[in-house]
């Protein structure tokens, strides 16, 4: 599987991960050479076998629904790169 | 009574703090000047010398008062992807610029705990993706062992490159490290150290920044397999903060270390013989094998039929839950933002960001997630690979159910590189690094790398050991005896 330019473009987009105009053939290459290299999955014969959730066959364990902490807004807020009247700021989403 | 303390194990200086040989306030002031004048190796990132002295303080006032656990005292370098309260903890990653976590990670809480001491943190590679350190944001860690008088810096390896670096130079008595695909002994192999990634679930990932969540698993890198086991059995149990940590007692490792492997039975898998290996590699391997033999373990050859498909099933798998572990760097609540133009909205901001505070290789492997996780693909790429993973498992699991109690293994393909000589190879090169360690990712299972000797060039080489998921102790005694077989105390000349 082979990645032209315009799925590079998305799948930057996807990611949330500017890539200028003129970056995305190079991307586009490297991309292709990575997937090229797990092609050889399709060698495996996968019939019947579960795709693997968990690497150790332990239930997850459920902890009580109840508060355990709180309170502590400032500490939140505290690595923020903005803030604004006890809430995190961002620019504009809605007009 | 000794001349560098710095140069002790944990071992040694646990027995002379208790004796009363030295105090915990020496033994880091040793540690805190072999760190400074280590500053070429460009190990530490963060250094933390006020804390360091203080936590001593207390380790000797609570070593006069008798209650004294085994890391009481001893001092620690701590790999950056660990949170630390109030000490600057950012992955190596320009993202995390600034931050500085308000919470301890159940790793360093414990070891705190335990009266051990931190230094500082450890350089490595960005978000742990990258096996030579020199992702990082804060440049390369340089490995202290050189190609005999060649000045040709190299890898400490990756990705936990600067602990390596940091307990190969003595510049602490052992370190913490994470291991997503052999980050832990890929670099310990590099160096002639100890690192063990410990079963998937014994140790808390709580408050360690995420790479692959099913695939990480911090563990000691240390200047001793007995080191190890001591540092193992403080950093492990059960975490009620981690859901997937085991909630299995934590044995005393260190009393497993009974040196009788009589009777055991030592696989050899043969996939592992792979075309072009270097012929210092396959003697080493083979050295390794007449040493269990002569310690009276029995030598099988096994078949892990699945191995060769392990790489290509680990860069779908590890890119695809980074992609989504990473989509929390957005600028908004921790880290760095990126200068906005007018008119910028958010999509923008999150864009601009991460194409900023995101360096080459993990905006790489974030895109090669998202596409593998993307509607149309997420079958073909990603659901195989996970297929593919519970072969690779069902492969240890029928060798272990025949009665195999630990797999030996080359640690690396091949001794520490030069830093830069990988730079125009592709990334896939690189990912090679990692064909031994990342079977054992995949299936969950416990894997120490322990050196064995120096190659024709003067480096270190190390072997692997594989065993039984929770038998850390009987694995810890295997390399144990491989340990004292190979006699390995070379150390690097101090050039830095």
């Amino acid at each position: 599987m082979s990645i032209d330019i315009d799925t590079a473009r998305k799948v930057a987009k996807l990611a949330r991960i500017r890539v200028e105009e003129d970056q995305l053939p190079a991307l586009a290459t490297e991309l292709s050479g990575i997937l090229g290299f797990m092609e050889q999955l399709n060698e495996v014969d996968v019939e019947g076998v579960e795709p693997m959730t968990s690497v150790t066959p332990m239930r997850l364990r459920r902890r009580a629904d109840q508060v355990t902490d709180g309170n502590i807004q400032s500490r939140i807020l505290k690595n923020a790169p903005d803030t604004r009247e006890g809430f995190f700021a961002v620019p504009k989403v809605v007009e | 009574m000794m001349t560098n303390a710095n140069e002790l194990t944990i071992a040694a200086a646990r027995d002379a703090l208790r004796k009363g040989e030295l105090s915990a306030t020496d033994l880091t002031m040793a540690c805190l000047t072999a760190m400074d004048a280590g500053d070429g190796l460009n190990a530490y990132v963060h250094k933390t010398p006020e804390i360091a002295l203080e936590q001593a303080r207390a380790a000797d006032a609570r070593i006069k008062g008798g209650d004294a656990p085994d890391l009481c005292g001893i001092p620690l370098g701590i790999k950056d992807l660990f949170c630390t309260k109030g000490v600057p903890s950012q992955a190596a990653s320009k993202i995390l610029n600034g931050f500085r976590p308000e919470y301890e990670s159940t790793v360093t809480a414990k070891l705190f705990d335990a009266g051990a001491v931190m230094l500082g943190k450890l350089n490595m590679d960005e978000f742990a993706m990258g096996s030579s350190n020199e992702t990082s944001c804060y440049g390369n860690a340089i490995n202290p062992w050189r190609r005999g008088n060649d000045e040709t810096a190299l890898t400490p390896g990756g990705s936990s490159g600067g602990s390596a670096a940091a307990v190969a130079a003595d510049l602490c008595l052992a370190a913490t490290g994470t291991d997503t695909g052999g980050s832990i002994r890929q670099p310990a192999a590099f160096t002639g150290i100890v690192g063990i990634k410990p079963t998937y679930g014994r140790v808390s990932r709580w408050g360690i920044v995420a790479f692959a969540s099913s695939l990480d698993q911090a563990g000691p890198m240390t200047k001793s397999v007995r080191d190890a086991a001591i540092f193992l059995g403080a950093m492990a149990g059960h975490d009620p903060k981690d859901s997937t940590s085991a909630d299995l007692p934590v044995p005393d490792f260190e009393a497993a270390l009974t040196g009788d492997i009589r009777g055991k039975k030592i696989g050899i898998p043969r996939e592992y013989r792979m075309e072009g290996m270097p012929a210092e590699i396959e003697k080493l391997w083979t050295d390794g094998i007449a040493m269990m033999k002569d310690a009276g373990a029995e030598i099988v050859d096994i078949s892990l039929p699945h191995t060769k498909y392990a790489l290509p099933a680990y860069y779908v798998i590890a890119p695809a839950e980074a992609s989504s572990n990473l989509a929390r760097y957005d600028g908004v609540r921790y880290g760095h933002r990126a200068k906005l133009a007018q008119g910028d909205g958010i999509t923008e901001m999150y864009e601009k960001t991460r194409a900023e505070g995101f360096g080459p290789e993990v905006q790489r492997r974030v895109m090669i997630g998202t596409y593998v996780l993307s509607a149309g693909f997420y079958d073909a790429y990603y659901n195989r690979a996970r297929r593919v993973r519970a072969l690779i498992k069902r492969d240890f699991d029928q060798v272990f159910a025949a009665g195999i109690d630990a797999i030996l293994t080359p640690a690396t393909p091949s001794a520490a590189f030069g830093l830069g000589e990988m730079a125009s190879a592709d990334p896939i090169q690189m990912y090679l690094n990692d064909v031994f360690t990342v079977t054992v990712n995949l299936a969950g299972l416990p894997g120490i790398s322990v050196p064995m000797g120096l190659d024709r060039q003067g480096l270190p080489l190390g072997l692997q050991l594989i065993g039984r998921p929770w038998e850390e102790g009987d694995l810890l005694n295997h390399a144990h005896v491989l340990e004292q077989a190979a006699g390995f105390v070379a150390k690097p000349a101090k050039w830095w």
